[in-house]
């Protein structure tokens, strides 16, 4: 039985508004890239998993594991959808590797595909409301923004967290996804323009918010047989934590943490022998732009309260101690949030095979992938290596 | 689309909704507003009873909503705030009142309003809001 399993092959669609395509289209084309790069025949992948949060809702469409392996060419293998709202691709993802851990799986595909532009606005708003608590905060108009907005609040008002830090990361994702040609939006942002942005829910305006997109992303998973004898740059999953918090977030003791990012990524840590200090860059959840911040203090990346001070002194830029979102993050690449997970580990592989260009972080033997779902319920995080022995620091 | 909801929903959801009766573990003696059927902390040990709120609380974050989900376009802006109940548990809610003068720190008392509308033809829903007090400083 396999203890080492890598990512040998990555792919992903543009993230972009696809009326042309649909999400069938979307998760195919993404699994082919993924396919191809690994090197490997589709007859020799034992099993999908895919991330997908509503397409139900999205689209009227269930039942979308098989639709997948059937426009893929790839039955009769077993496929699975995993749900988690936002951090479905994460989820699929995980299990996607504890399927090769059973030893019942050699070659998996891990997939993760949303389409949600087909719905109008308020609609998709409403959709993405499912994955909080529909009895007590979608029933009374409750959006997501107003959840976040709460959070961003009560951080502000206890540390002392500005406006301008909170734009600061919009700013930096935007700059960062310049170079990266499957972003929605590759352009930069100003502080001003993100603090004169209309306001959705306040203290957040547009562009705290990340974006409605479609896209899908893939990756080939390998046991430490096969991706010896065929990768020519196997990506090593060096931990994977998972945890889950109150479903409501008026039920946290704390507005101002994500008790399961911290449970999450404490295990993956350990699993990797690894500290928040010797992790060379990160992918995290910035869904809105307060979600960075609070997940940079819930890493373990700095103290508690002083994740804004922490991207106001720059340290999460390309050149960075803690260069974060390197290929712009949620925000600017786009977030079709059952794709957003498996996105976070094909950014992550292209940082350590040094594919990144003028984006690329020198020298960067680890990376890290915080997927969150819903307002903090469910938090999975991902630590990735060049090396498959762990670091010990 | 808020999730269409049905007339058994809204009965079941009565007690909660309009009377502020949530529970309490006996055995803890944690307070639960939405009610529960089993503490989280004691599980099987624990004892749950009906437990009548106040309907006092303070708000303790909030945010004013300008881009609503459908069934709530009419009523923007509105204030919702999550609000730490006297008896010591958090439940979100909309605010009334002088919003324009809300604030961290603020007490509020439950008072009962119209939340929204199913459609043309579909329930009226009342529920829980929240009033800001008079005399707030
Ligand atoms: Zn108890």
């Amino acid at each position: 039985m396999t203890k080492r399993v890598a990512v040998i092959g990555i792919g992903m669609t543009k993230f972009d508004e696809h009326w042309e395509k649909s999400l069938r289209d979307l998760s195919t084309e993404a699994g082919i890239l993924a396919i191809k790069d690994a090197g490997v025949d589709g007859s020799s992948i034992n099993a999908l998993f895919i991330g997908n949060m509503s397409a139900g809702r999205f689209i009227g469409q269930e039942h979308l594991a098989p639709l997948a392996t059937d426009q893929a060419g790839l039955n009769p293998i077993p496929a699975t959808r995993c749900e988690a709202a936002c951090a479905s691709g994460a989820l699929a993802f995980r299990k996607a590797y504890h399927s090769i851990l059973s030893g019942e799986h050699e070659i998996v595909v891990a997939a993760g595909a949303e389409k949600m532009t087909d719905l109008k606005g308020t609609d998709a708003i409403a959709t993405l409301m499912g994955a909080g608590d529909q009895e007590w905060e979608s029933s009374i108009g409750l959006t997501f923004t107003g959840l976040y907005a709460l959070i961003a609040r009560a951080h502000m008002h206890m540390f002392g967290t500005t406006r301008e830090q909170l734009a600061m990361v919009s700013v930096n994702n935007h700059k960062n996804a310049v170079h990266n040609e499957k972003a929605q939006f590759p352009k930069e942002i100003t502080v001003d323009d993100v603090i004169k942005s209309p306001v959705i829910a306040d203290p957040l305006r547009l562009l705290d918010c990340s974006p409605i997109t479609d896209g899908a992303a893939a990756v080939v998973l390998a046991s430490e047989r096969i991706a010896r004898n065929i990768a020519k740059q196997p990506v090593w999953i060096l931990g994977s934590g998972q945890a889950s918090d109150t479903l409501a977030l008026h039920d946290r003791k704390s507005l101002v943490e994500m008790a399961a990012t911290k449970v999450a990524s404490r295990k993956a840590y350990e699993q990797a022998h690894m500290k928040p200090e010797d992790i060379n860059l990160a992918e995290v959840h910035d869904c809105f732009s307060i979600n960075e911040i609070i997940s940079i203090e819930d890493l373990g990346f700095c103290e508690k309260g002083k994740g804004g001070k922490f991207v106001e002194e720059g340290k999460i830029t390309i050149k960075g101690e803690k260069p974060i979102n390197t290929t712009g993050g949620l925000k600017a690449i786009g977030h079709p949030v059952g794709a957003t997970g498996i996105r976070q580990i094909v950014d992550i592989v292209r940082q350590l095979r040094g594919e990144c260009g003028p984006i690329q972080i020198k020298g960067a033997d680890n990376g890290l992938a915080l997927n969150i779902g819903g307002s903090g319920a469910t938090s999975i995080v991902h630590i990735l290596g060049t090396e498959p022995e762990p670091i010990t620091s | 689309m808020v999730h269409k909801s049905s007339v058994p929903l809204h009965w079941r959801m009565q007690k909660s909704r309009y009377n502020l009766i949530g529970s309490k573990c006996v055995t803890c003696n944690t307070v639960f507003f939405p009610s529960r059927i089993l503490c989280p902390k004691c599980r099987r040990k624990g004892k749950l009873e009906s437990f009548q709120f106040s309907g006092k609380g303070e708000i303790i974050s909030y945010t004013i909503i300008k881009v609503p989900p459908e069934g709530f376009e009419k009523n923007i802006p509105y204030a919702i705030a999550v609000i730490k109940l006297e008896e010591g548990t958090n439940i979100a809610g909309h605010v009334v009142g002088d919003i324009e003068n809300i604030e961290i720190g603020k007490k509020v008392r439950a008072v009962f309003r119209k939340i929204y509308e199913d459609g043309k033809d579909g329930l009226i829903h009342y529920g829980l809001k929240w009033e800001l007090e008079e005399g707030n400083e």
